[in-house]
């Protein structure tokens, strides 16, 4: 197409696009691309973070800080839906997500997720301190490249390593409070990280096909039902106690204390029936209560740690 | 003066809408930013 002052012409021979490549995509298919489910955790884990550290933030910055780092997430999410569009096409769970159902092209996914990466990250780092927003940015990193582009279809071990992303909120959200780590927020990191095998592997036994299907070496697929039932229950064993830690540490009160032990003896309860599970269960009853428990038990500590800080505020500890 | 191609894409009902619906997510979000940008910029000169 050529502009002669007042005068385009066409080329008659170019072209056009067709019909199909007209995009259909609404604000709601972006939403989804961020994981919105994935986001809430993260709200919830930084937030802890953010409200454990020993510094108060001013609230709207704080706010603002919680928010880019939950953006941040979505950032990863939709930077997974876009490189995993092939094997999401694959799998029940994840057929209906944006790309693969061609609600949201590839590019559009892409440029999304790139975007809000830089969004978030320069948001965190205006709203708190520059360490934290590095934080950010490197755990965009790790989902995205090291786990979603390296480790996920290369070793059985994805989620382990990987899980290392998702357990880094938490210590986000305290760094930028403090613009730094401490044991405090390690531990915070420590139970999400021990958690994630149990939870993801959990799911793997029951949709044991799907990941088959698509070549996601998950643990089932490569090491078969009962070497992943025991590695199951050796990391609910770790997990356990790691949970109370917050309350031995004395970070945290006896609130805390007597909810993370009744979870975690639940937690326990669920990862002990999925070890006695038979091998080949058609239904995988156990896998589903402990993968169902497993975000129950997540969110519990989380949400007691920030009730135990509210306790601690009102009786002016 | 501009010369219109017979057979140029016309947008059906439903692109047109989906299109209109990202613009003012679009527009929304970028109202928002500028909110919170005001809003970092009076807490960060409080604090």
């Amino acid at each position: 197409m050529i502009e002669v002052g007042e005068l385009t012409l066409v080329d008659a021979q170019a072209p056009i696009a067709s019909p199909a490549a007209i995009s259909l995509s609404e604000p709601k298919d972006f939403v989804a691309l961020l994981k919105p489910r994935v986001m809430s955790l993260v709200v919830l884990t930084a937030l802890t973070g953010l409200v454990v550290a020993p510094v108060t933030m001013h609230p709207t910055l704080a706010v603002i800080s919680i928010l880019a780092i939950a953006i941040g997430a979505g950032a990863a999410g939709a930077l997974n839906m876009w490189y995993d569009a092939d094997i999401d096409a694959m799998m029940t769970r994840t057929a209906k997500r944006p790309v693969p159902t061609g609600r949201v092209s590839g590019e559009a996914a892409l440029a999304f997720g790139l975007a809000l990466s830089l969004l978030s990250v320069c948001l965190l780092g205006l709203a708190s301190n520059w360490f934290a927003a590095a934080f950010l940015a490197f755990t965009i990193f790790f989902y995205a490249v090291v786990y979603t582009m390296g480790l996920k279809r290369s070793t059985p071990q994805n989620i382990v390593i990987g899980g290392a992303a998702g357990a880094f909120p938490p210590m986000i959200g305290y760094a930028a409070a403090t613009g730094t780590v401490s044991p405090e927020s390690i531990i915070l990191f420590l139970i999400i990280f021990l958690w994630t095998p149990p939870h993801f592997w959990a799911l793997a036994l029951f949709k044991l096909r799907d990941y088959g299907t698509a070549n996601v070496p998950m643990l089932p697929n490569v090491a078969g039902e009962r070497a992943t039932r025991i590695q199951i229950f050796a990391y609910s064993l770790v997990l356990a106690p790691v949970g109370v830690a917050p309350f031995i540490l004395g970070y945290a009160g006896p609130v805390y204390g007597a909810a993370s032990i009744l979870l975690g003896l639940n937690f326990l309860r669920h990862a002990f029936a999925v070890l006695k599970m038979a091998d080949g269960d058609a239904k995988m009853i156990p896998a589903k209560k402990l993968f169902g428990f497993s975000i129950l038990y997540l969110f519990g500590l989380f949400a007691m740690l920030l009730v135990d800080a509210a306790l601690k505020v009102a009786l002016g500890g | 003066m501009i010369v219109e191609r017979e057979d140029r894409v016309r947008l059906t009902e439903a692109e047109q809408r989906a299109r209109r619906n990202r613009s003012l997510a679009i527009g929304a979000v970028l109202v928002g930013l500028v909110v919170i940008f005001y809003f970092v910029t009076l807490a960060k000169m409080a604090s």
